[in-house]
């Protein structure tokens, strides 16, 4: 049972990730896009739009921290527990707290203003619900574990996170979560869940991240010859779909 | 020099009797589909008025297009890069639907499926957005022909410093129509807001095109924009703009709103111009300078070290040729009687328009003086300070002098002419007063007056080796592809996702589409619904007429009725 909540499941969702992306791109390039609400609605998504994806900037960022940095490496430049302790509960409480709130704010205003609520998919309404799990367990895993250490003492740096980089090494050990707290092996199956769905929701918009804008001149030119976008020379070995 | 050819557009004011025949074919041919229900690629305002969307021109407000900073460099308002990835999640200065207008459509059913009751039923205004009722505050001409100006025409931002001047009385006021398309600037400052890069200028023929397989709908090209002709399609999340028809100028025709255009007002003709000029021209200081400095950027076709120079940068010899016999080129800088559309933007705007004389020409006219007098209209054009400083507000940011003398060029045709077309001798010194001579001037009254087709619109086809690709022609067979044109339906990442269809394959899924539905969302009936709009009259649609009483179910409905019922109602 461990092996497969711990090594199938992770494998077979970052599989679906992986190819489920590739194969958006080349069959969805249109769709490929934040489907961005507001044009219907602006005061709401003004508060709650920026709350929303500053704060999960903030808590992708810890999640790197906090699950690809071994203990090893802090300890050696003089991080102590505690020292970390303070500053990860911190920055992950204040940028939970802003991804929460935020979120609050987008699904009722999802909810309550009606052009939106009538231009949300059936993708849409799945995608939040997982989401709003995931950061939900995930809250409750820094307020209820670390704070109030409910349940126990637990150091994820000991657990989690090893098995997670071992998950990415390719060298699963799943005994590692098996241990874990509920919440925490409830907070990475859901979000595992919502990597495989990833793909086929709107969160692909993710990997669209204009950086590029900061370095490409102003005004783009582009010839006709590589533009015809929809009449692109076939490729030597496509078939010609009716013959 | 980097010689470029831009493919640019002149539109006669005088000639526009505000239709709106442009917008409605364009709207036909782009942009009637989901999510861009309130879009308009042209469309045409009534000046003075708020235009669409309303006080679009208010650039301290919505800081679209180009300004200089503090160290006199060109800059966007809406700020620079790093702003724009900071404001990334919610774009502060997008307008929202209701400064457009939330798209509506009428509840008709009730008028047929009505029991027998005392009061007739009425169709109810149904908001395309929501489905639900809705009351009709706006639209995109809600002002038209001045209608309801007294209260909304002083907002109107081209009046500044002459406010006081202007009365909204309906017999002192004065009026004219501003038909409007995307500019396909020389320096478009959507195309700098796209954090995606996906808005291009073609460098062909400088036409500027949205990728919308690259767009991620970050929104900046449509605050970016200070004419507000990039719209936001809310069901696609993609943004998208006039193409100035690009499928058809490739083989040769002019755009849909030119072709169909009742006055026949419309310019279409190739400008060359030199990019490396572009950006320091339009960083020059002086507002009121502008429209010199754009004129500044552009080359003389018929200089042969033009020529030389365009010739190594790859444009063809029939391109040159039809740059030599541009009409747009001819009224830019032979005749210098057309104007670029709010030049203070500093975007470059290629859609340039010659501005109405009929404002001060009707005043003439109610006076009971001679409006076809060279001296009435000189001094009326002296005395009538509103609206030509309106129009230089319009045309040349403020600077009068400019408009002043393109109005004269054409009061001064307009004596000049009546001379000849009186039988009398032309007076030569009628021209001569506006720095032309006879000849010339017979020359631009040719191209204003008369405007034969193939003058207005002086169009060289893409190149025959590339034919087999381009979009209208599509000899490549454009069913050949994923899935052919069963495409068109909503894939399953919401509307329109999945490969893209060609432009000719999905506007003849859209006609057929249309020819069978009416509605915003899919009624359950769609399918027998005929929408008479687009019904050609020919054949009969199923649905479109009650089955014939005789028909018996041995003989199908469509085969039969087909015929006859086709004719009895066109009787």
């Amino acid at each position: 049972m461990d092996q497969f909540l711990w090594v199938v499941v992770p494998y077979l969702c970052l599989a679906t990730f992986v190819v489920g992306h590739f194969w958006r791109y080349r069959y969805d390039k249109f769709g490929w896009t934040t489907r961005s609400s507001q044009l219907y609605e602006d005061k709401l998504l003004r508060l709650g739009s920026p709350l929303f994806h500053f704060g999960m900037l903030g808590v992708v960022g810890g999640h790197v921290i906090g699950l690809l940095v071994p203990r090893s490496w802090t300890d050696a430049i003089g991080i102590d527990d505690h020292l970390y302790h303070y500053v990860a509960v911190g920055g992950g409480l204040a940028a939970g707290v802003a991804a929460v709130a935020g979120m609050v704010i987008l699904i009722y205003r999802r909810r309550t203003v009606g052009p939106v609520f009538s231009a949300t998919t059936a993708m849409d309404k799945v995608m939040y619900l997982f989401l709003a799990v995931v950061i939900f367990l995930g809250m409750w895993n820094t307020i209820a574990g670390s704070i109030f250490t409910l349940g126990g003492e637990y150091n994820y740096r000991e657990g989690v996170s090893v098995w997670y980089r071992s998950f990415l090494a390719f060298q699963p050990d799943a005994s590692l979560m098996a241990d874990a707290p509920i919440g925490f092996q409830l907070h990475a199956l859901t979000a595992f869940a919502l990597f495989a769905l990833w793909p086929f929701t709107r969160l692909v918009h993710v990997f669209s991240a204009p950086v590029g804008y900061l370095t490409r001149p102003y005004i783009v030119y582009r010839s006709r010859e590589t533009t015809l976008s929809s009449h692109r020379p076939r490729q030597g070995w496509d078939e010609p779909a009716n013959r | 020099m980097r010689v470029m050819a831009q493919m640019a557009m002149v539109m006669n004011l005088d000639k526009c009797i505000g239709c709106h025949t442009c917008s409605v074919t364009c709207k036909q041919a782009w942009t009637n589909r989901a999510g861009t229900e309130y879009v308009w690629f042209n469309n045409v305002e009534t000046r003075p008025g708020l235009g669409y969307p309303r006080r679009y021109e208010d650039q301290e407000e919505w800081k679209g297009g180009w300004t200089l900073n503090k160290r006199g460099r060109l800059a966007l308002k809406g700020g620079g890069r790093l702003r724009k990835l900071a404001t990334i999640f919610s774009n502060p200065k997008m307008p929202s639907i209701q400064d457009y207008y939330e798209p509506w459509t009428y509840d008709y059913e009730t008028l047929t499926s009505s029991p027998a009751t005392d009061n007739f039923p009425v169709a109810r205004p149904k908001s395309l957005l929501t489905g639900k009722n809705m009351t009709i505050k706006w639209s995109a001409n809600w002002d038209d022909n001045l209608g309801g100006s007294r209260e909304h025409a002083s907002r109107d931002l081209m009046l500044k410093g002459i406010e006081e001047k202007v009365k909204m009385e309906f017999e002192e006021t004065f009026m004219f129509y501003l038909p409007r398309i995307c500019e396909h600037c020389l320096n478009p400052s959507c195309a700098a807001s796209c954090p995606s890069g996906a808005i291009y200028k073609r460098a062909e023929d400088g036409i500027v095109l949205v990728d919308q397989d690259r767009c991620r709908g970050w929104r900046m090209c449509v605050s970016g924009c200070p004419y507000k002709k990039v719209y936001f399609n809310h069901r696609t999340g993609k943004a998208e703009k006039c193409t100035f028809c690009y499928p058809r100028l490739e083989v040769g025709l002019p755009t849909v709103c030119s072709e169909t255009c009742v006055g026949r007002l419309r310019y279409i003709g190739l400008v060359l111009y030199d990019a490396d000029k572009v950006l320091e021209q339009a960083s020059i200081e002086d507002e009121k300078a502008l429209y010199a400095a754009q004129r500044a950027c552009f080359l003389d076709p018929d200089d042969p070290e033009v020529q030389r120079a365009a010739e190594a940068a790859g444009i063809p010899a029939d391109w040159m040729e039809a740059a030599r016999r541009s009409p747009v080129w001819a009224l830019i800088n032979r005749y210098e009687v057309a104007l670029p559309l709010h030049p203070e933007y500093r975007t470059m705007p290629m859609v340039w328009y010659i501005p109405p004389l009929s404002p001060v020409v009707d005043v003439i006219k109610d006076t009971g003086f001679d409006a076809e007098d060279r001296g009435n209209l000189f001094a009326a054009i002296e005395a009538l300070r509103i609206p030509v400083e309106y129009l230089a507000n319009l045309f040349t940011a403020g600077d009068v002098p400019t408009v002043e003398g393109v109005l004269r060029k054409l009061a001064a045709m307009r004596s000049y002419m009546r001379d000849i077309n009186l039988g009398r001798d032309p007076d030569e010194s009628i021209p001569a007063a506006v720095g032309m001579d006879g000849e010339t001037m017979y020359d631009m009254f040719r191209l204003l007056a008369i405007a034969k087709y193939e003058d207005r619109y002086v169009i060289p086809s893409a190149h025959a080796e590339q034919a087999h690709a381009l979009e209208e022609l599509a000899t490549e067979c454009s069913l050949e592809f994923d899935g052919g044109p069963g495409m068109y339906d909503s894939g399953p990442f919401g509307e329109g996702s999945g490969r893209p269809v060609p432009v000719a394959v999905e506007n003849f899924q859209m006609l057929k589409d249309r020819q069978t539905s009416d509605t915003l969302a899919a009624p359950d009936d769609k399918a027998t619904r005929v929408n008479l709009l687009n019904w050609d009259g020919k054949g009969v649609p199923s649905g479109l007429f009650p089955p014939r009483p005789d028909a018996t179910p041995d003989r199908p409905d469509a085969g039969l009725t087909g015929g006859t019922g086709g004719r009895g109602s066109g009787a």
